[in-house]
């Protein structure tokens, strides 16, 4: 790792404050990513600002279908409550599979969305649930925040505060996770709300998450596993690496995403 | 047995410090004034080295000294060397290229040493590492040996010309060809074992200290035989004559073969922290480890294998390319010659068997031994080729295999090795009950109906164990002898302190090796201890890999046992007034048998000690050495039956359930042994299902350098194994005991392969079977 | 360079840091307790693994500047005195250990996954829950025996009681 030095954010005002005075500082939250990049030399910010202790960042709201998450809650935090999995239990669910026990332990829904690595499982469930991000400067519709690989809509001195979505009528997520990394090979949120139906996919897209039209049309027919029957996508888009080709990848979206709609339809 | 003798399944000694934290692995090690080293490795997979500049990196805060390969050149360190001689099969000897410590004009592979920094903390040696700027002239690079081979390949060594180190054979090529010929069926294979990264869980590292005021050197090192070592380091490397250099290997953190060999980071800290004036730490991190550490495997071979009309194995011919790596690692040679054609034979009685092996150069990571070195390769080739035949003869693999097992000992096989007892028939009944091979059908029918595939697959293996004894092993090329040596001191109050030159790293042998003293003596095991990985304490010694502790190492702690229970046996019966022979030793005490008359074991030793009244012309003491050179290797055998579920969906097996019935001969812990089982199974299954090195084609780039995209077996990859031992005693040690440390890795990989292929109905399948190969296999097969 | 303050095991230690000096170096490097390990650069192993504030965590991925001001446990401190902790105990039993350097990150899981499943656990809990910790000896058998052993007798042992286990 190279030097950096560590600031103890005590509020987003805080935070940001501390953020402006860096050369090239960065937010970190639980670390999960970051500290590991910064190891390997992969990152080297000259300032880091902690968020982990700012008590306006944690925690889960529900106000009837209404979920409101706080940008500091631990993965594992989502993965427990328990009020949570009584209107959206996908999320939590999700939650539970994120990395391993030790790094729910440390991860938070806003470093993770804020770093949007393109094999991250958050931005499926976001951009499917239509959610919300709440910054300290504004709001931003999920369909806008995740703009490529590691890239998003945010600015730099903008810290995200929370996410909400309304939790749809039913929801589901599956994930294949790469066999070393554990991060998802393919992984497909799928969502049936008023407004229809939202399929996200990640790990799979060549430029990180992104909406299949075709499962959602044919999901939208018929929100069931076998209206996903001889339904293809196209592998064109799609990633292809060491692990798993395009044409394998375009197979998993389809195979995924009518195991999430299963377990969606419980 | 006793309750902490021979064959009881004691609760491990060592487990103590381990489980409270305080083991003490080599960064554990604090030497006053110790300093921290980074290397500077080679970014590209070959290039010239036109000019090193370290100005910038000496300026850097903390720095202490920044060293080049030409440095330790020019005090006269030498290269690094490969101890096992082979000769070509036109007589010539083997090519083996310069290996400096230190990169000097060019680098044959990512991840070459080119420079080290000495620093106050390890993270100004690496900001400085990065400082050192070293111009390149990038040249083609080449990371297949078949590429490697081909005309126009880029070339790495000039002694190596088209990259050929040696080009071997054995058995008779002219017989093999005419039995194939009017064989009555010949099955044919293209068969590819993959690269392994070792992966111990505990990273190398190397501490370097030289004393000015006694011109001595220590070197703590993560190593599997500290004397040899020494010897290497003293013989080859001309770091310092061994009476000036001490090597200490204390508690390792796993080796599998990747610790037995010399690595350029210990001669470098050795060297370095005489020209720094400190000691020297180095500690890799995992992605140096990925890079550096010495991979296992890849090879790539074609095969036959011919049938007579009686389906009875009539010859085998098999043509290997082995990929080494960028230069010649210690062992590397001998790994797929003597360690792997030997056992082509397998368990069968095959007349003619003919192998060519091709070792080539590319620019990769040096390849030597991990877990099972050679035999892996030979097991994996020969069962897969057998469960294939027995698909295309029609017949059941089992039946196959029993028609062409070896039944009678000893048996000599038409490549060299005599096997002295075996009994395959006990293993494969085992196994086939234990799996309920009957009612697989029944099995494969239910799962069907759940939307899965399900197969089953055999394996049945052999190894050779122990790597000795010295004379064959010399003859046949090998640079040192492989005896082991011991040292029972014991003390004046009767403890006992057991000196052995085996290198425990997980192995267990502070209490199997307490286990013989307890058995002999009758004393409690906590009395006894066993000294080891220290050069300055044990004599001389080779270390512990080719699963050889117990039938090498132990049968010498054996030998010199022997001696004191004679010395013990004359003391006793003359303070007892006795006859020697009728001295016998139980519950720690020794008796006069038939009588009453007894001495304690801590008497007997006081009076060993105090020496007031011993037999007339004896010396005082209790303390007594034994080198043991054994007659032959040992031959451990078994059969593993592995059961999948395949999802036809997504290609992903799960292993359902993984059946091991071994012959270990003599067994001194159960419960050791199972557990040595378990470890080799899960990295045979990690090399069927999970693990691959893969280099970038083009770059020669290591595209699996950490454990984000190197599938490492975790708990949830895997099933809980059924093992059981059967116990054919091995006639060439003292104590009948055959070795148990790699089975698992040899015969795994193909039991897990030949299910997948039986439940997906395609013999074409390459490992590791990824969940993607599987289904790619899965869509070629309904294809057709 | 940083100042931090945590109690560790017990004991309030203090100290100034660089600022990009992870936990796990904290504690081997500045506090000598060189029980917990590092096995690797991508928070994968867990060789790492000690308790801050009663979870587990991976120090090789947090900086002492972060952890500064919390509750840390690490294997050093797991046992009373010469009683092992009933998972130490079981790891020894069940030859749950080999090399014996995953073990510590091992052992600080398994009480950590321990206190979360107080309903007990099943292997295939177990193998789930071990995702973030690599053993390259025993192939996992005998630690998922040793951990179902070990969370067996505390369930029993901890009947009645409410002391959380590390």
């Amino acid at each position: 790792m190279y030097s950096t030095n560590y600031h103890r954010a005590s509020s987003v005002a805080d935070a940001v404050k501390l953020l402006k005075k860096a050369d090239d500082g960065k937010f970190v939250s639980g670390g999960m990513t970051l500290i590991p990049a910064m190891k390997t030399r992969l990152a080297a910010p000259s300032d880091l600002v902690d968020l982990r202790h700012v008590p306006e960042l944690k925690g889960v709201k529900i106000s009837g279908k209404t979920v409101t998450i706080g940008a500091a809650t631990t993965h594992a935090e989502v993965a427990a409550n328990a009020k949570l999995a009584s209107v959206c239990p996908a999320i939590c669910n999700l939650a539970a599979h994120i990395g391993d026990p030790h790094v729910r332990h440390m991860g938070t829904i806003g470093g993770s969305i804020a770093n949007n690595d393109p094999a991250a499982d958050y931005p499926a469930a976001l951009l499917a649930l239509g959610a919300t991000i709440f910054t300290n400067k504004r709001e931003i519709a999920a369909d806008k925040f995740f703009t490529g690989l590691f890239e998003t809509a945010l600015k730099d001195d903008e810290v995200i505060t929370a996410v909400a979505f309304t939790a749809p009528a039913k929801c589901g997520y599956a994930k294949f996770p790469n066999p070393a990394s554990r991060y998802a090979m393919t992984g497909v949120f799928v969502a049936k709300a008023k407004d229809g139906v939202r399929v996200a996919v990640t790990g799979a897209g060549e430029d990180g998450v992104f909406r299949s039209k075709e499962i959602e049309a044919a999901l939208s027919k018929k929100f069931d596993a076998s209206a996903l029957e001889g339904v293809s996508v196209s592998a064109g888009t799609l990633m292809s690496d060491i692990h798993a080709n395009a044409e394998y990848r375009a197979n998993l979206v389809v195979v995924m995403a009518k195991r999430a709609v299963a377990s969606a339809n419980g | 047995m006793g309750i902490e003798g021979i064959g009881a399944r004691v609760a491990r000694k060592e487990d103590k410090r381990f489980i409270t934290g305080s083991g003490r692995y080599v960064d554990d090690m604090v030497v006053p004034g110790m300093k921290h080293a980074a290397f500077v490795r080679s970014p590209h997979a070959h290039a010239d080295i036109k000019k090193i500049d370290v100005k910038a990196a000496q300026a850097m805060p903390g720095v202490i000294a920044v060293l080049t390969g030409k440095e330790i050149k020019a005090d006269g360190i030498g290269n690094l060397i490969c101890g096992w001689m082979i000769h070509s099969k036109d007589g010539t000897p083997m090519k083996m290229g310069a290996w400096s410590p230190m990169a000097v004009d060019r680098v044959r592979y990512v991840g070459d040493a080119v420079a080290i920094v000495v620093a106050e903390t390890k993270g100004q040696a690496r900001d400085a590492a990065e400082a050192v700027e070293v111009t390149y002239k990038e040249k083609k690079s080449v990371a297949d040996a078949v590429e490697a081979l081909k005309k126009g390949a880029p070339q790495l060594h000039p002694e190596a010309d088209g990259n050929l180190i040696y080009d071997w054979e054995i058995g008779d090529s002219a017989a093999t060809d005419a039995a194939i010929a009017k064989a009555a069926h010949v099955t044919k294979m293209h068969i590819v074992n993959n690269r392994l990264v070792p992966n111990a869980m505990e990273p190398r590292a190397a501490l370097g200290h030289y004393d000015k005021g006694e011109d001595h050197y220590t070197c703590w090192t993560t190593s599997q035989n500290p004397h040899v070592a020494r010897l290497v380091m003293s013989a080859f490397y001309n770091v310092a004559p061994e009476n000036k250099l001490r090597v200490i290997a204390p508690d390792v953190g796993g080796g599998f073969g990747s610790k037995i060999f010399i690595y350029p980071e210990e001669i470098v800290c050795l060297w370095a922290s005489k020209r720094a004036g400190v000691p020297v730490k180095w500690v890799a991190d995992r992605t140096e480890s990925f890079l550096t550490d010495a991979h296992g495997r890849d090879h790539v071979s074609e095969v036959q294998l011919a049938f007579d009309a009686d389906n009875r194995m009539t010859a085998l011919k098999v043509d290997t390319v082995a990929n080494f790596g960028a230069y010649m690692s210690l062992f590397s040679s001998s790994v797929p010659t003597y360690l792997y054609a030997t056992l082509l034979s397998g368990q069968y009685a095959i007349p003619a068997i003919h192998a060519n092996v091709r070792a080539v150069y590319t620019n990769t990571a040096p390849v030597d031994a991990y877990r099972g070195a050679g035999r892996p390769e030979a097991t994996y080739l020969l069962e897969r080729v057998v469960e294939t035949a027995a698909r295309e003869l029609g017949v059941s693999p089992a039946e196959l295999r029993r028609k062409n097992f070896i039944r009678e000992f000893p048996y000599q096989t038409p490549v060299i090795m005599a096997y002295d007892a075996g009994d395959y028939e006990t293993s494969l009944e085992a196994a086939m009950k234990e799996a309920d091979y009957a009612g697989f059908e029944k099995r494969r029918e239910k799962a069907k109906k759940a939307g899965k595939l399900r197969g089953i697959g055999m394996s049945c293996y052999i190894e050779a164990c122990g790597i000795a004894p010295s004379a064959a092993v010399g003859s046949l090329g090998a640079g040192v002898g492989l005896w082991e040596s011991a040292e029972v001191r014991v003390n004046a109050v009767g403890t006992i302190e057991v000196l052995t030159g085996s290198h425990s790293h997980g192995q267990g042998h502070e209490t199997t090796f307490s286990q013989l003293v307890a058995d002999r003596f009758g004393v409690p095991i906590d009395s006894v201890s066993i000294v080891h990985g220290d050069t300055d304490k044990v004599q001389m010694g080779m270390g512990t890999y080719g699963s050889r502790s117990g039938a090498v190492g132990m049968s010498a702690v054996v030998k010199a046992l022997d001696k004191v229970e004679a010395k013990a046996k004359k003391i006793a019966a003359h303070l007892m007034e006795a006859d020697e022979g009728d001295i016998v030793i139980e519950n720690g005490e020794l008796k006069v048998a038939g009588t009453d008359k007894s001495v304690p074991w801590f008497q007997l030793a006081l009076a060993a000690y105090t020496a007031h009244n011993l037999p007339g012309g004896m010396e005082p003491g209790l303390k007594e050495g034994a080198f043991y050179d054994p007659t032959n290797f040992t031959f451990p055998a078994g059969c593993y039956i592995c059961e999948v579920e395949v999802d036809p969906d997504t290609g992903e097996t799960e292993i359902v359930q993984f059946v091991a019935a071994d012959d270990f001969g003599n067994i001194i812990n159960p419960m050791i042994v199972e557990g040595q089982v378990h470890g080799g199974i899960a990295q045979g299954i990690g090399q069927a299902l999970l693990e691959g090195a893969h280099y970038d084609p083009a770059s020669g780039q290591l595209l699996t350098a950490s454990y984000m995209d190197y599938t490492m077996p975790r708990a949830d990859d895997l099933p809980s194994f059924k093992v059981s031992t059967s116990n054919t005693p091995c006639p060439g040690n003292p104590l009948g005991i055959k070795g148990c440390g790699e089975a698992g890795a040899i015969g795994s990989p193909p039991a897990v392969i030949n299910a997948i292929t039986n439940a997906i109905g395609n013999n074409d399948l390459a490992m590791p079977a990824t969940a993607q190969k599987v289904w790619s296999a899965l869509k070629a097969a309904t294809k057709h | 360079m940083s100042q931090v303050e945590m109690v560790v095991n017990g004991r309030k230690v203090s100290g100034t840091v660089e600022d990009r000096t992870l936990l796990v170096h904290y504690l081997r490097e500045h506090l000598g307790m060189t029980g917990t390990h590092v096995g690797c650069d991508t928070s994968q192993c867990g060789a790492c693994v000690v308790h801050m504030d009663g979870k587990a965590v991976k120090s090789c991925s947090i900086l002492a500047a972060q952890a500064s001001g919390s509750d840390i446990v690490t294997i050093e401190g797991l046992a009373n005195g010469a009683d092992l902790h009933p998972v130490q105990a079981a790891f020894r039993e069940h030859h749950g250990l080999q090399c014996g350097f995953c073990t510590p990150g091992m052992i600080m899981a398994a009480t950590d996954m321990i206190a979360r499943h107080p309903e007990g656990l099943d292997e295939k809990t177990v193998r789930a829950e071990l995702e973030g910790n690599i053993c390259r000896c025993t192939g996992y058998h005998n630690i998922v025996k040793a951990i179902l052993a070990a969370s067996k007798a505390m369930g029993k042992a901890g009947k009645g009681k409410t002391k959380k286990a590390a």
